[in-house]
């Protein structure tokens, strides 16, 4: 198990490399900053001084070395834009992001299984066909229009939440919390759901197809057959091991999970990580771009990682070598 | 079983399910619609000849000022909203038949190879499969094209193309391995078929099942992605017609009342995607030997 793990770090390190690498390949060939951020109207003398003052004038091997020498010190760089540190600009809009991702992942995943379990139980009856329905729907409902739409009905027309921003906030030493007040919570509400629903129809259709394989085993018919009380067959016998498939892939959508809140951050203009990249790209702060890609990176890594490992400690039969 | 049964099996089993009907048949009208778009529009809404923009923001027809040929009402350019719904269709299935046939077949042949021949072409594959998979094919489109700058439906086509061949691989690998343990191909191998004849001629017809259901839900997804790409404005270019940039557009009207340039463009987007979905349903209960049909 250790070695595996150190196996898996190991890739991790190497994927991070790749993506750095790769990015900046990327901005290679995308247009120059520096005649952007000098303006239009600067003479030459000027766009050279702005070049050599961000580093831009080196071999691009020199500036890859000197980044990944800087990153390894905590240093991802300055905002082209607005010349902080873009780490920190990045990290003070974790708490935002947190918050959103938090609230829609345990929403969608108490309600979908929840919701799952009920449906494989009495497949053909007509509530559970209306909510296999409604699912559809779910799945069917980009998460920009589902925003959108939610939007229109309970802000326009209903008047009764707000359509955007994270309303009043409360700081809390370094995070600042928006679940501590009445407003907080009240703006939360449509972008937890926006991003809620798409995984939720999916974690109700996957608990579901995973119930109904699992009701056919002999053990769930033994354990009919000894006499069990329902509760405790449907959820220990048989959820149980219908969960695990679930879990995995639950964990291994996280970095869908992060494309969603840029999605759903924009269309609500909610101050994360999401919506800093999207104006960061419209912008072309290169360094605010690449650090977020390597901080996505490092998240979703380690949340393989701690997959794998809640997979094996809830299947026993998985061993890792 | 010989193939003309199963495929007359499959052919009852979907005339008895009417959902599978009804999905297919949205699938149809909206493949018609966008093959006869010059034809059954009003106007050809990036014809910069046809627009006039005196009727820009008109309401649908039943409403006060609405006027004909606007059916559904047109948007702040005067583009009417109908027209440009068939023509962002067209977008929507050019970009979503392209990338689950590209992406599929490369795909398909990846996870063939990687499956048959283990080893390290396994081994590269599959780590390069994970981590792309892990990425999600979202987030990475949706990257690429935000620090590329996309610029035509080519590189949304190969932007997403390049983030979603992993899935076809992945299954294509799996039912590779299950498939390779049967006797049909030790059988094959004694009489001394070579590499490529076990592969084109055995592994891949017997194989290839599951992959039809990872297409189908597939198209549905990436029909949808190319709609949110648009929408933030890193997918189709602004001269391309899009649903996702019709919806954008709207987006800044919604407090002004003009429902229509959004609830028009998305009911399209998620009838056609429920349609495709609905059809994706069937064929995963029907090529899925675990689940029995109507208890």
């Amino acid at each position: 198990m250790v070695t595996y793990i150190a196996r898996r770090l190991i890739q991790g390190i190497v994927v991070l490399l790749v993506a750095s690498l790769l990015c900046f390949i990327v901005f290679r060939f995308m247009g120059d900053p520096v005649i952007t951020l000098a303006g239009r109207y600067a003479t030459m003398q000027e766009i050279e001084e702005v070049r050599r003052s961000l580093g831009l004038d080196k071999p691009m091997i020199v500036q890859y070395v000197r980044f990944l020498a800087n990153v390894a010190q905590g240093n991802f760089g300055i905002s082209y834009v607005t010349r902080v540190p873009a780490l920190g600009l990045i990290l003070e809009r974790f708490p935002a992001t947190f918050e959103l991702a938090t609230t829609a992942v345990v929403l969608s995943f108490v309600i979908g299984v929840a919701l799952g379990v009920l449906v494989a139980l009495k497949p053909y009856a007509v509530r559970n066909r209306l909510i296999m329905a409604g699912s559809l729907g779910g799945i069917s409902i980009p998460t920009f229009l589902m925003g959108i739409l939610l939007i229109m009905a309970f802000a326009v027309y209903l008047g009764i939440l707000p359509p955007f921003g994270r309303g009043e906030t409360t700081q809390l030493g370094f995070w600042r919390t928006g679940f501590l007040n009445l407003d907080g919570i009240s703006h939360l509400i449509l972008p937890a759901l926006t991003l809620a629903m798409y995984q939720l129809a999916v974690l109700l259709r996957l608990t579901r197809a995973g119930m109904r394989e699992v009701l056919t085993e002999e053990y769930i018919k033994t354990a009919w057959a000894k006499g069990l009380p329902p509760r405790k067959v449907i959820f220990k016998h048989a959820l149980r091991n219908a969960l695990i498939p679930v879990i995995t892939i639950t964990g291994l959508q996280f970095g869908e999970l992060i494309a969603f809140s840029i999605i759903t951050e924009t269309i609500f203009q909610w101050p994360g990580m999401g919506n800093l990249l999207l104006t960061s790209i419209r912008e072309n702060d290169q360094p605010v771009i690449v650090t977020y890609i390597m901080l996505a990176a490092v998240v979703i890594i380690t949340m393989n990682i701690l997959v794998d490992i809640l997979y094996a400690v809830i299947n026993p039969k998985i061993r890792y070598e | 079983m010989s193939k003309r049964r199963i495929k007359s099996r499959m052919l009852n089993s979907f005339l008895h399910d009417p959902s599978a009907i009804v999905g297919c048949f949205i699938l149809v009208l909206f493949a018609m619609a966008a093959l006869l778009a010059p034809w059954i529009t009003p106007q050809n809404p990036y014809d910069l000849e046809t627009l006039t923009l005196e009727h820009f923001l008109t309401p649908p027809i039943w409403m006060k000022e609405g006027t004909a040929p606007f059916v559904l009402g047109t948007d702040d350019q005067g583009r009417d909203i109908f027209s440009t719904i068939i023509y962002g269709c067209r977008t929507s299935l050019i970009v979503g038949f392209s990338v689950v046939l590209i992406a599929g077949t490369f795909g398909v042949i990846m996870g063939l190879l990687a499956g048959y021949y283990g080893g390290w072409i396994d081994a590269i594959t599959m780590r390069l499969a994970d981590t792309l998979f892990s990425f999600s094919t979202t987030l990475l489109a949706f990257l690429f094209l935000g620090i590329s700058g996309g610029g035509s439906i080519f590189i949304v086509i190969l932007a997403i193309c390049i983030a979603g061949w992993v899935r076809y691989a992945r299954t294509m690998r799996g039912s590779v391995l299950e498939v390779k343990e049967n006797a049909y191909i030790m059988a094959a191998k004694s009489t001394g078929a070579g590499d490529f004849r076990l592969l084109t001629r055995h592994l891949l017809p017997n194989a290839i099942p599951p992959i039809f259901v990872v297409l189908a839900i597939d198209l549905a997804v990436v029909i949808m992605l190319e709609a949110t790409l648009s929408f933030l404005g890193v997918g189709v270019p602004l001269t391309e017609p899009s649903l996702g940039m019709m919806i954008s557009i709207g987006k800044n009207y919604i407090y002004a009342g003009m429902w229509w340039m959004i609830v028009f463009p998305g009911a399209a987007l998620i009838l056609l995607v429920i349609g495709i979905n609905l059809f994706a349903d069937w064929l995963r209960e029907e090529l899925n030997p675990k689940i029995q049909r109507k208890a």
